[in-house]
């Protein structure tokens, strides 16, 4: 079996945890290795028969001509979808930034021991996670004129992204906060602190550290969500696509080159994500005993007696490396 | 009360169609997901690249873009199929990768002496997967699949952008021509929550009955 090596990295909601790297088989033989050759030389071949398919078709309609895609590298439509882009940032700023303030209210609201308090914020996780954004956006646009209020364009994305995000974020926080072992708060308590100066010390600055790869990964999912602006016709990146491409009749090249712009933006902040999962900070929180073995190895255990798999995970990256796969996400 | 008789229904066949798409999609994507979240742990690199490349595409682009795409763009290039098809095609798609990511996590909790004694017994890699290492991974990842699948219900709203007429897409008719938003998009809203109620009591109930205590 090769490098068991358990990652400190662990997530408090439980996606994708890179804690503990399942190797499914051994190192492969000769026979092995000519095998997965042969599947590899098979994967590729195929994979490679879809995309000249794709192409194939593609170019059959014309679509792959140059002056089809030469649009794209001039600056004056990059600089008219930069602008989309720009909106899809500020509108995913607020979404977050009012979201996961609302989140952190909640979450505490859930956990707190006053039972109205927890039914209302149980309530409305429940009922704000289990709606559509789409309907709460057409509640928006023509449930509140109704009742005479008319707000900025803006915020009839903004405000429905918050009511469902806040939501999730309340859930990743709580998560976060279970997540710590309990004594930390018992050791607040019991130092003479306030139970609200024990949430504001100790409580909450280790869980938000512990939750914030999925934190993260909720903030790829809320810029995922402005999209939504199309259907509100606020200038975000997918709108301004919809607009160029009635404008320049190339339906296809606009929504390919928008959803890659989506691909790469969202990409970095997922693999800033995926980072945060693999190297947490020096002072992340782990299980208890994982940090006694290096000094109970110090103290008087022969090194040689040692288990290669109780070396500290932290003080090798090289046998960090998942084996089974690749960086989580 | 009149609203309500000549709501409730277009209303309720539209729920048909919101569940339709549901159960289509959410089957596929389950199958889908099944499939990359194995090529995700397969000994072979191409295919696990290619797994890891698909969970990644799918994660980080929007739903409604894809749609759109699918919907609106490809039938330039050929590529035509009817409306809810191309929607239950796309969602099934764009949830699979989640499904694969659920699963890899529920592969994640199997322990290692699990998969040590069934090479030891001399199972190949297929049955160690299939036979020991799947079977338990399905089991601990009932909670998040039952989240994908909520999820999934919820985004079936999407295809009200593109034309599809579900549960959504129906509301906002109905409420052109009614002018009775609140009391609409409120009740809409309750159908979504009995679905995800559905769904996530099924979920519960389901793990409660395959889970394995450690």
């Amino acid at each position: 079996m090769s490098a068991p090596a358990p990652t400190a990295g662990a997530t408090a909601t439980g996606r994708a945890p890179a804690r503990q790297v399942l190797s499914l088989y051994d190192e492969p033989g000769p026979r092995a290795r000519r095998r997965i050759r042969i599947w590899s030389v098979v994967v590729v071949l195929a994979l490679l028969g879809l995309v000249a398919a794709g192409l194939v078709q593609f170019g059959s309609r014309g679509q792959l001509a140059a002056d089809r895609w030469t649009p794209f590298l001039s600056w004056p439509v990059w600089q008219y979808l930069l602008v989309g882009l720009w909106g899809t940032v500020r509108a995913a700023a607020l979404v977050a930034v009012l979201g996961g303030a609302l989140g952190l209210v909640l979450a505490l609201g859930r956990l707190s021991p006053v039972r109205p308090v927890r039914w209302a914020a149980t309530a409305y996780i429940e009922v704000a996670r289990t709606v559509p954004v789409l309907l709460l956006i057409y509640l928006m646009l023509f449930g509140l004129p109704q009742l005479g209020l008319d707000l900025p364009l803006i915020w009839k994305l903004v405000v429905p992204l918050t009511v469902a995000n806040s939501a999730a974020f309340a859930e990743i926080v709580r998560a976060g906060i279970l997540g710590l072992p309990r004594g930390q708060r018992e050791a607040g308590l019991s130092l003479g602190m306030t139970s609200a100066q024990t949430t504001r010390k100790v409580v909450l600055p280790q869980a938000l550290r512990f939750a914030s790869p999925s934190l993260v990964t909720q903030l790829v999912s809320l810029v995922k969500d402005t999209s939504l602006g199309y259907i509100v016709a606020f200038t975000e990146l997918l709108y301004r696509g919809q607009v160029l491409s009635s404008f320049n009749h190339l339906l296809i090249q606009t929504f390919v080159v928008v959803t890659l712009i989506y691909l790469v933006f969202n990409g970095a902040l997922s693999t800033l994500a995926a980072r945060l999962r693999t190297r947490p900070g020096r002072r992340t929180p782990r299980g208890p005993g994982t940090r006694a073995v290096p000094s109970a190895a110090v103290l008087g255990v022969p090194a040689t007696d040692r288990p290669a798999t109780d070396r500290p995970a932290t003080a090798d990256p090289a046998t960090d490396r998942p084996t089974t796969g690749g960086a989580p996400s | 009360m009149d609203l309500f008789v000549d709501g409730a229904g277009p209303l309720l066949s539209a729920l048909g169609t919101t569940v339709l798409l549901a159960v289509v999609a959410g089957v596929g994507a389950l199958v889908l997901g099944t499939l990359v979240a194995a090529a995700r742990i397969s000994p072979v690199p191409v295919l696990r690249g290619a797994a890891f490349a698909y969970v990644q595409f799918f994660v980080n682009v929007p739903l409604l873009a894809l749609l759109i795409l699918a919907v609106f763009a490809l039938p330039d290039a050929g590529l035509i199929l009817p409306l809810a098809p191309t929607a239950v095609l796309v969602l099934a798609l764009y949830e699979a990768a989640y499904v694969a990511e659920a699963i890899r996590s529920g592969v994640n909790t199997v322990g290692h002496g699990q998969v040590e004694a069934s090479r030891a017994l001399g199972l190949t890699l297929g049955q160690t997967l299939g036979l020991v290492v799947l079977p338990q991974a399905f089991r601990a990842a009932v909670q998040p699949l039952g989240n994908v699948m909520i999820a999934l219900t919820m985004n079936t709203a999407l295809a009200a952008a593109v034309g599809v007429v579900e549960l959504t897409s129906a509301a906002n008719k109905l409420n052109l021509v009614e002018a009775q938003p609140i009391l609409i998009f409120t009740a809409a809203g309750l159908l979504y929550m009995v679905l995800a109620l559905a769904i996530g009591l099924g979920a519960g109930r389901l793990e409660r009955k395959v889970a394995i205590l450690r």
